[in-house]
């Protein structure tokens, strides 16, 4: 008989990873979202009790799945009007099928976690429900944690929920893989979504630290599993890249006091190695076999920045390059932006300057710190200290992350001695 | 969403739900159309209503009159009715015609408004999954 704290663990584990196969093999059985939520948990809760008392299944995923059907057929027969309203749905013999049939092994239980991305991260839902359902379906978490993570009321994050879960039931947006041909067209969007919970949770663009780690590790574990799911498509592959490339630097990111440090001097010593290396050959894989797509061509620039020794031997003429690419594939005034970073790295800080005075009249970039951020550097490296102390008041005032306003103050009274 | 894409059923037997698509389209099309634009949009409506019908999935499909003859009618609470001219709302763009479409999902409801003609050209299509009451 193991000891509890050591079963409790390994249920919370398995529950973790179990939960987004066992929600979509439910999903895909009864056609109703609530009724597969509500007997998964009712199977895990089950677990809770037995598997500390019995043991841990040598199938843990195979057990869930046969108790949480039992739990949905007895709910069936007790409530008439549930079971009419999946009727109306037809929860007809082969879906029946599907569910009843929990195979003897793990690998038998047919994965279906595609089917509930691309239903989460559908178009016809508000942004910010994608994330919110792709983080509770997929990631398994409770609609508190969800809303710790996003920073809102947990009753926010409730009635965002909920509302989804009714548009996903009223408008039937199907739990179903797009042709090939669709694929395409729907792919970008999921991503998206996964991109915006890891951007999120790297540069929070609210809240006390910089970076929010437990959104990156749950944008990398469900980007990872997508790529399992969809291992020929090369923009997973880029956007998994992309991450890793980003969050092996997260150590050097951030001093002993939580203050931001720039890229220029960041401790490269401490660049995590293993997921820059397994971020490389994801690159190569995503760069391979015809046009790159968005994701591929920036994994390719946060390669070029981890594989230099400091930024004055960065391969900046090929940063350009790249953004020159991204610039036509995936046209935005943030890459406008960040090529002209680059450019000025390459060619002198004034060069760098005059791309982005050409930025100042896009609407998109108005309101946020980005842009006078960029630009109070620039002059302030040509020595223009009082437009770049303007410039630095100017993001100051828009800037939602404590410790990127930190930086932007030390980085304001360096350019106003005295003051 | 790129025009064109064939619709496609879904990979297994869903029961099919009714979708209205309301297609909106910008005033001063409706008030003044270019005579040139006029054929070509005709024959691409042709096109579209020929292919829901073979497909199976239309319902009922009209277009309407302009905004200047529409009258609303409204219902206080006291029972009295009020009646005026116009549309309910002034907006730039107007409902100019709609479809219903029996379909097995969104996705596929979204393929048929991507494919007709008020999607587009500057016209957009709401789509409203019909209400679908329990009989007996």
């Amino acid at each position: 008989m193991p000891d509890d704290g050591r079963v409790v663990a390994g249920v919370a584990a398995v529950f973790r990873e179990e939960h987004g196969r066992l929600l979509a093999t439910l999903v895909r059985g009864f056609g109703d979202l609530d009724l597969a939520e509500e007997v998964a948990a009712e199977a895990i809760e089950a677990a809770l009790v037995t598997w500390p008392r019995d043991g841990v299944p040598r199938r843990p995923g195979a057990w869930l799945l046969t108790t949480a059907r039992r739990k949905a057929v007895d709910r069936l027969r007790r409530d008439r009007n549930h079971a009419a309203r999946l009727a109306l749905l037809r929860a007809d013999a082969e879906r029946a099928e599907v569910v009843a049939a929990p195979a003897g092994d793990d690998e038998d239980v047919p994965d279906e976690r595609l089917r509930l991305f691309f239903a989460c991260c559908h178009p016809a839902l508000p942004m910010e429900a994608r994330t919110a359902l792709t983080l509770r379906c997929l990631g398994g978490m409770d609609t508190p944690e969800v809303a710790r993570l996003f920073l809102v009321p947990t009753a926010t994050m409730a009635q965002r929920i909920v509302r989804a879960k009714r548009k996903i039931r009223d408008a039937r947006i199907p739990f179903r893989v797009p042709a090939a041909g669709e694929l395409a067209d729907r792919l970008p969007g999921v991503l998206r979504v996964l991109y915006l919970v890891f951007t999120e949770g790297y540069a929070a663009g609210t809240g006390t630290g910089l970076q929010r780690l437990d959104l990156v590790d749950e944008a990398v574990r469900l980007t990872r599993i997508l790529l399992r799911l969809l291992p020929a498509e090369r923009e997973v592959a880029g956007l998994l890249a992309l991450m890793l490339l980003v969050d092996a630097r997260r150590d050097a990111r951030v001093d002993g006091s939580g203050r931001l440090v720039l890229l220029a001097d960041q401790d490269r010593g401490r660049w995590d190695r293993a997921l820059i290396e397994e971020g490389q050959t994801l690159v190569v894989r995503s760069l391979t076999g015809g046009d790159p797509g968005p994701y591929a061509v920036q994994a390719a620039i946060a390669a070029l920045h981890v594989e230099a020794a400091g930024v004055e031997t960065t391969d900046w003429p090929q940063i350009v390059a790249l953004y020159d690419v991204l610039a036509r594939i995936e046209p935005s005034p943030a890459v406008e932006l960040n090529r002209a970073v680059a450019v000025a790295m390459r060619d002198g800080p004034t060069a760098g300057l005059a791309l982005l005075d050409a930025l100042r009249d896009d609407p998109r970039l108005r309101g946020g710190h980005l842009l006078p951020a960029a630009r109070a550097d620039l002059l302030r490296r040509l020595g223009r200290t009082d437009e770049a102390a303007a410039e630095y008041r100017a993001a100051l005032e828009t800037v939602g992350n404590d410790a990127e306003r930190d930086f932007l103050r030390t980085r304001l009274d360096e350019v106003t001695p005295g003051s | 969403m790129m025009c064109g894409t064939p619709p496609r059923g879904t990979d297994e037997p869903e029961d099919p739900v009714k979708y209205m698509l309301l297609i909106y389209v910008p005033e001063s099309r409706t008030a003044a159309p270019d005579p040139a634009e006029v054929g070509p949009m005709m024959e691409a409506y042709e096109n579209f209503n020929k292919a829901v019908a073979e497909a199976g999935v239309w319902i009922a499909g009209d277009a309407l009159h302009g905004t200047d003859t529409a009258t609303t009618v409204k219902v206080d609470d006291g029972g009295t009715r009020l009646v005026t001219d116009g549309p309910f709302a002034e907006t730039r763009e107007i409902l100019g015609g709609y479809y219903i479409l029996d379909v097995p999902d969104l996705d596929s409801a979204l393929d048929w408004a991507a494919r007709c003609p008020g999607s587009q050209n500057g016209g957009s299509i709401e789509l409203r999954p019909l209400v679908e009451f329990p009989t007996g």
